[in-house]
């Protein structure tokens, strides 16, 4: 890199990670204060694990977000062998763009969309309230099936099709050699997607809030909550904790993408000693 | 025989994978948006109208201006025009930021490519809320920002709750969606490209016009509609940053849902939904004509 590029590499960190450092530093504050540091403290740390109501947010949210990435994940790689199947254009199309929907339509619109609906619904069955832990769940299970299928499409693409057929050939049954040939080339994939799905649904504030129920509150709805009235050091020990849990992740997916690059190495040399 | 047959039944086995997710999308993808149009034409004993929809268009109130009197404004036009000005705003920002940067880290080591990309994603993971909260906290007039300028004996300088405040936010918020589209565009570019045009005398500006930009294209459209959408239709960075002065198009959706107005949230959704489709044709396009050329 030329020594401008690295001036400039260092200024766009410096933007991002300005804000996250100041977050960092000051929820180790003694006193109240968001902008003076006055001394070292864990006293907000502390504070963070007598608060009952945001640790049963986090609970609430890991909750939702085991339940949705799982069940996303399972739907989606089925999903996505189905449609790595499809013969018929119309219908492929049909499912790409039915696919992208969620991905670009803005969060405020899919949350509305889903809330009308499950008000709408409730409604008929005279239900007061509609909105639960289940239709939440059915929200964050909507917009993190097309991020799965998104992963595990391309890997189903690179995939050898003689690999299952020789597998049947040999006396599997499809379903076994789906799990026992197909599942094992195209791991990398899932496993991606199911960690984007699950940090895509811990992270989601704007569909939640709008299709939360009164009872069940996420950690996301509880930091809005929280940030309605002043805020204290305590929200910043908790996006200290989030930020380590999130690079944590980010190590995980990034050490199983290598795996994943070397399967492909492995491939291409078998390739090209086949040939 | 046995062969076929287990051909065929892999074929149902294929087709049985789809199933469960065709349902799933009609029922979640496509039929709530056909409930945001019903309920946009619908009043509150579900009988059609288009009250909402010429309630969006024709609502006016009183707004006082510098000069101190009172001017009568379309409400919800006003809005909707203030957001747009805000998100495109935002969004070049993000543009001549990131396009720099994108250039960079594709031209980088492949090691530094990826912790670069890492580095940049991590912002995008934290709570959105939360790192809007800490800008909050930066920019406040007696926030850090301040003083740090006042160290150096500068400032203070007032921004909280302006609209430049509210921009900083959505740049802040939004500027990895921009990175990273066109950086994956131009990290497959060949480089043989730019060393050929560079052989037929095309000088680095010429390099840059003729050869980068036209291949990246792609990589800046997705960019702009995916850094344009999420700042067009915000409603937490103008409340927190712009003091809830400045209402954007996402606030109006919101505070209506909040007094449980849902038809007219779901007229000014639907109205949301009709213009960014016809954005996004348009620089979709945009970017196929260009790349035809």
């Amino acid at each position: 890199m030329k020594p401008a590029a690295k001036v400039y590499t260092a200024l766009i960190l410096l933007f991002l990670f300005a804000p996250i450092a100041i977050l960092l530093v000051f929820s180790f504050n003694e006193a109240k204060s968001l902008s003076v540091f006055s001394g070292f403290s864990l006293y907000w740390y502390k504070e963070l694990l007598r608060d009952y109501e945001t640790l049963n947010s986090v609970r609430n949210t890991l909750l939702l977000a085991l339940s949705a990435a799982l069940l996303s994940t399972i739907m989606g790689t089925a999903a996505a062998v189905g449609i790595d199947r499809l013969r018929s254009r119309v219908l492929r199309a049909a499912m790409d763009t039915v696919t992208n929907i969620p991905m670009i339509n803005p969060d405020i619109i899919t949350g509305i969309s889903l809330m009308l609906m499950f008000v709408f619904v409730g409604r008929l069955f005279g239900a007061a309230t509609s909105l639960s832990f289940w239709t939440m769940l059915i929200a964050h299970v909507t917009f993190c099936l097309p991020y799965v299928i998104l992963q595990v499409l391309p890997k189903l693409r690179q995939m050898d099709r003689s690999l299952p057929e020789a597998a049947m050939d040999l006396g599997c049954t499809p379903l076994k050699a789906f799990f026992k040939v197909e599942v094992p080339e195209i791991l990398p994939g899932i496993v991606t997607g199911l960690i984007m799905a699950f940090t895509l649904s811990l992270d989601d504030f704007v569909i939640s809030y709008f299709t939360a129920g009164n009872g069940f509150q996420t950690l996301p709805i509880r930091i809005y909550n929280m940030t309605k009235k002043t805020v204290t050091p305590k929200m910043y020990a908790l996006a200290t904790i989030i930020f380590f849990v999130i690079l944590a992740l980010l190590l995980i997916s990034n050490l199983s993408d290598r795996d994943d690059s070397q399967i492909l190495e492995a491939e291409r040399q078998k390739s090209a000693a086949l040939n | 025989m046995k062969e076929k047959r287990s051909l065929r039944r892999a074929r149902v086995l294929e087709s049985l994978c789809l199933a469960p997710y065709s349902v799933w999308a009609v029922l979640f993808i496509v039929v709530p948006l056909l409930f945001v149009a019903y309920y946009a034409f619908t009043d509150n004993s579900f009988h059609f109208t288009l009250g909402n929809v010429t309630r969006f268009f024709t609502a006016t109130s009183k707004v006082s201006g510098a000069d101190g009197l009172d001017r009568e404004v379309h409400t919800y036009l006003l809005i909707f025009g203030r957001s747009l000005k805000l998100a495109v705003i935002s969004t070049a920002i993000c543009l001549l930021m990131g396009y720099p940067a994108a250039y960079i880290i594709a031209r980088a080591s492949d090691r530094t490519q990826k912790v670069m990309i890492t580095l940049i994603m991590i912002p995008m993971w934290m709570n959105f809320l939360i790192r809007t909260y800490a800008w909050m906290t930066i920019l406040q007039d007696t926030g850090i920002l301040n003083g740090f300028l006042g160290f150096f004996g500068l400032g203070p300088v007032h921004i909280i709750g302006t609209e430049a405040a509210v921009v900083i936010g959505m740049v802040y918020d939004y500027f990895p969606y921009m990175i990273l589209p066109i950086y994956s565009v131009m990290a497959k570019m060949d480089v043989k490209l730019l060393e050929a045009a560079r052989d037929l005398g095309c000088g680095g500006l010429g390099v840059l016009r003729r050869v980068i930009f036209p291949l990246s294209l792609p990589g800046v459209v997705s960019g702009i509609i995916m850094v344009l959408i999420p700042s067009i239709s915000t409603f937490y960075i103008s409340q927190k940053l712009g003091n809830g002065k400045f209402y954007l198009i996402g606030d109006a959706i919101e505070s209506q849902y909040a007094a449980n107005n849902l038809h007219f949230a779901a007229a000014i959704a639907f109205i949301l939904m009709i213009v960014l489709l016809a954005c996004m044709a348009f620089m979709q396009r945009f970017a196929n004509r260009r790349a035809a050329v």
